[in-house]
């Protein structure tokens, strides 16, 4: 048993830990060190608590304890690459769930005694930790489905879904004040579980209401709510590494949900409020469908041609060349363009594929160096110069709609502007607009050439004609 | 349908309306293509090439024009050409029918369907059957060539032995498709390359070929008419212009000309005084010397010398390349007849509502089609009109918000502070310096590292472990199995978002 004290000075070096591990995050060189901080931070925090805090049932807590860890350690093993996004939204909901438990458990530990403005205080900490963790728990689970595909992508648009929330937000209020009045007289379990309930429809239908597109959003958006729920656990709890950590947690996910919505020109509201893709496919449809012209095919072979005599290619990757599984014959492509003296180079949108980043994970995943990978603020201004820009399963990323037609659901957004180089081939399944249900007047711009076709297939095509 | 190619009779024509591989894709949407014997000839495609390709080679020009359908020349119809129209029959070929109305008319008495491909609009959709810009951009590259062959030195700068080469000057006045594509063969040999046009817009496009544009210091006129071309500008703005001129005479070595103003003589921007100024066995290249010449002293179709200055004034350029002008205006003519076929079954229809075929078309049954309305898309980028009032709202809104934001924000804190104790105020300084905190540390993450980020800050997240633990040792044994419960998701997250992270961070690597 180690002293209350040596406990607190273990919570301060977590939390420095904790910093120092969202600091070394900033950039490659440092990334690792990062981790580590964040793993020792932990392992402190813990190994404090176990040894400072818990009194009994060890055993319970290390079965737990190497159960979790044994099957956490399995599962990050297990996953794919491209399923990234999935995996992370599932821990989001572990995390929403356990600030649920802890909430209730809190409420139901008999050894807890406040009175007066401290008691309605707790309660309001208790009750703001259970509904964000709700909430985060069926938002996660649900972001989950609609990532992995067990639930349709489409943004699900009930009619009067405003009022719904509203209405759902006003049951939140009601139901926290007879809470807290129940709870002076010794009562208050029945309106906490139908908050819980509430809470966690709103977190299904929040996700239900949001289109593909704007899953890097959401996914971020879970990711802070997961912080805050600690940090509510924590005041609760009257535990500072707690309040310290959610927070740190809360505005990481907070500013990266801010750093897609402004990657998308989009207002975090109106992300949230949903209905993204079937707004965009009504005004798809009002002129800028007409008039397109044609769409100019080419076959392997000829895009082997072209990478081949270009000196300049900048590759330019979407979810498609994450659903196709491509990022490995991309590099293949890559290694021998680069040996022959080509530079091949990647551009990066912001909102690439399922979660924020989730583009150079896949590269990395395929030992693409992080040098030749660029955002777009680095190279948007190099595509004039650029001979061969090859779009993998993106769209709405390289619209050059987004930047011409004020009126384009889009418009604002800003796009790797690939049009600008020599020429553009674009890779496809088919000619279906992309999540923003807009028509992309790229493929119908003179320079640009359409590979349809699965991406791996193609590409494997491109490749053996290399 | 039948479409029938004859030999060009134009005096020094090399080209061909149609190669050997156009014919195959002219097969594939179900013509029959009739070519006159040594009609490719001159640019090196020859009748055997025709008939492997799937044509019947045609040994008169009479038979040709007799049997086709469809005729696609070069040149407009000259002499006895027109005379072996009839009526029902399909022209394709360059008219110029501002230029011959008597050959408008003549055609149109005939009752024949005229397609001049000198009238296509240039709309982005027709880019691909624009022949005018194909030939256009043989033309400046083939005028980048014909100034090499009469500059007596190099293009490029070079340091030998024998002493240094400075590098070749090359003026190109007017930066359309012509004077893109000579900035382009000039670049490509080492030459350094100034450009100017009235048109401001062309200043990127010149700029992304890495040539100098000369900027003419002007109460900002611009230069730019409709459908992208020129337009005549002031008389002072001349006057500055030929003061430009005459100052860049001095120092180049070639200028190329590519000025054109449409339906007017090419307007003089080269006077005899610049040519003076211009060093011996410098070169002058006038691309609009079939409209009169930019340069005072060209002659037509000759190569003059001018007081040490060669003046070349051919208008037959695309001709002198004939087998890739060939090759371009044969691929734009399938292009037309792709979309005169929508069925691809060999029949055309002149679909008068279609904007592209409405233009090209200058008379069918018996009417004059020309000219037609106007185009109304500019060839020319549109300029950037992002709709100014929208934006003001926004700003106005933006400019309120932080203030309405900090006000409601500073009361709401205010009135905590004035119920809650002392504990809760203690935590919640910590919180409200973390959140800051984590605001400084986050916005230094390289965009590449987010989703790392990501599951490192779910890992740590899970910090919330310690409720769990401070909670399993109660006696109360529901709590104490929550708290297993709670333990044992929260310890899968911490070892999965830890573990995962390491596995993604150490696939980074340069």
């Amino acid at each position: 048993m180690i002293s209350a004290g040596i406990v607190t000075v273990s919570y301060i070096a977590a939390t420095i830990l904790f910093i120092l591990a969202l600091g070394g995050l900033s950039n490659q060189e440092t990334a690792r060190r990062g981790n580590w901080y964040g793993i020792t931070g932990m392992t402190i925090a813990l190994l404090a608590t176990i040894f400072g805090v818990v009194t009994q049932n060890y055993v319970e807590l290390m079965v737990a304890l190497a159960a979790g860890g044994g099957i956490g350690i399995l599962l990050a093993k297990r996953v794919q690459m491209t399923d990234m996004p999935e995996l992370v939204a599932i821990l989001h909901s572990l995390v929403g769930l356990a600030a649920v438990m802890v909430g209730y458990a809190n409420f139901m530990d008999p050894s807890v005694h406040f009175t007066g403005v401290e008691l309605t205080i707790h309660d309001i900490e208790t009750y703001l930790g259970i509904l964000i963790g709700a909430v985060t728990f069926s938002g996660s689970v649900i972001a989950f489905g609609k990532l992995s595909g067990r639930i349709g992508g489409k943004p699900l648009t009930l009619p009067g879904r405003h009022l719904f929330n509203l209405g759902l937000l006003i049951g939140v209020f009601w139901f926290g004040r007879e809470f807290v009045i129940e709870s002076a007289v010794g009562g208050g379990i029945y309106p906490l579980m139908i908050m819980t309930g509430i809470a966690l429809i709103f977190g299904i239908h929040m996700v239900m209401a949001i289109g593909g597109a704007d899953m890097p959003v959401v996914v971020s958006m879970l990711n802070s709510y997961s912080g805050w729920a600690a940090s509510a656990t924590g005041f609760m709890l009257n535990n500072d590494l707690l309040i310290v950590t959610g927070a740190l947690v809360g505005s990481s996910g907070a500013i990266l949900s801010y750093i897609m919505c402004r990657a998308m020109n989009r207002k975090f509201l109106s992300v949230i409020a949903g209905g993204f893709g079937t707004a965009g496919g009504t005004v798809a449809s009002s002129g800028n469908n007409e008039d397109q012209g044609e769409v100019i095919p080419v076959d392997a072979d000829e895009t082997a041609e072209m990478l081949l005599n270009a000196s300049e290619v900048m590759i330019i990757p979407g979810y498609g060349m994450a659903v196709a599984q491509a990022q490995h014959v991309v590099f293949e492509i890559t290694k021998a363009l680069r040996a022959k003296g080509i530079n091949v180079r990647f551009g990066i949108h912001p909102v690439a594929g399922r979660m924020p980043g989730h583009m150079n994970v896949l590269l990395a995943e395929a030992r693409v160096p992080y040098d030749i990978v660029f955002e777009m603020d680095e190279i948007n201004e190099d595509f004039p110069k650029i001979d061969v820009s090859v779009v993998i399963g993106a769209n709405d990323i390289v619209n050059p709609s987004a930047l011409d037609e004020p009126d384009s659901p889009i418009a604002g957004m800003p796009v790797l502007e690939c049009w600008k180089g020599t020429t553009s081939i674009v890779l496809k399944r088919s000619m279906a607009t992309g999540y923003a249900g807009v028509q992309n007047p790229l493929f119908f711009k003179d320079n640009t050439r359409m590979l349809f076709g699965d991406a791996k297939e193609t590409l494997d095509a491109v490749f053996k004609a290399l | 349908m039948k479409i029938g190619v004859p030999k060009e009779i134009h005096a020094g024509e090399r080209r061909v309306a149609t190669t050997p591989d156009v014919v195959k894709q002219l097969k594939k949407l179900g013509f029959e293509v009739l070519v006159e014997a040594g009609a490719g000839a001159a640019a090196s495609y020859t009748d055997d090439a025709y008939a492997t390709a799937g044509c019947e080679v045609v040994a008169s020009a009479a038979d040709v024009w007799a049997q086709s359908d469809i005729v696609m020349k070069v040149r407009a119809p000259e002499g006895a050409e027109a005379g072996m129209l009839r009526s029902g029959q399909t022209l394709i070929s360059f008219i110029w029918p501002g230029q011959n109305p008597e050959l408008l008319k003549d055609l149109t008495d005939r009752g024949v369907t005229a397609m001049a491909m000198d009238s296509i609009p240039r709309i982005s959709r027709a880019q691909k059957l624009d022949a005018l810009s194909s030939m256009a951009n043989i033309a400046g590259y083939r005028a980048i060539v014909e100034a090499a062959q009469h500059f007596g030195r190099f293009f490029t700068g070079q340091i030998t032995a024998a002493g240094k080469v400075p590098p070749a000057k090359v003026l190109v006045i007017g930066a359309g498709v012509a004077g893109l594509s000579a900035i382009g063969a000039a670049k490509s040999m080492g030459a350094i390359v100034r450009s100017f046009d009235t048109r401001p817009e062309v200043k990127e496009q010149v700029e992304s070929m890495d040539a100098e544009f000369l900027l003419l210091e002007f109460d900002d006129e611009d230069g730019s008419g409709d459908g992208g071309y020129a337009k005549t500008m002031s008389e002072e703005f001349i006057k500055a212009e030929m003061a430009l001129f005459l100052e860049q005479a001095k120092e180049v070595d070639i200028i190329v000309t590519t000025a054109l103003i449409p339906g007017k003589p090419a307007p003089k921007l080269i006077t005899a005084e610049m040519v003076q100024a211009m060093r011996e066995g410098s070169v002058v290249v006038d691309l609009a010397a079939e409209q009169g010449g930019n340069c005072e002293l060209t002659e037509r179709d000759q190569v003059v010398v001018r007081d040490g200055v060669s003046i070349i004034g051919y208008t037959d350029l695309p001709s002198r390349l004939a087998a890739q002008s060939s090759q371009l205006y044969g691929t734009n003519l399938r292009h037309l007849l792709t979309d005169l076929t929508p069925e691809k079954d060999g029949e055309i229809v002149v679909n008068m509502e279609d904007e592209v075929i409405r233009g090209a078309t200058v008379c069918t049954d018996g009417k004059t089609t020309w000219p037609p309305p106007a185009p109304k898309l500019s060839a020319a980028p549109k300029k950037a009109a992002p709709a100014p009032a929208p934006v003001v709202v926004a700003e106005k809104k933006s400019a309120a918000g932080p203030f309405i934001a900090a006000a409601v924000g500073g009361l709401a804190l205010l009135g905590l502070g004035a119920v809650a104790p002392p504990s809760f105020m203690a935590h919640f300084t910590v919180f409200v310096l973390a959140c800051f905190v984590g605001y400084m540390v986050i916005w230094n993450v390289s965009p590449a590292l987010h989703t790392p980020l990501m599951s490192v800050t779910n890992a740590i997240s899970s910090i919330i472990v310690i409720g769990a633990l401070i909670q399993i040792s109660s006696p109360d044994d529901t709590i104490k199995w929550i708290a297993v419960f709670t333990l044992l998701i929260t310890s899968i997250n911490i070892a999965g978002g830890f573990a995962v992270t390491r596995r993604m961070l150490e696939m980074f690597r340069k």
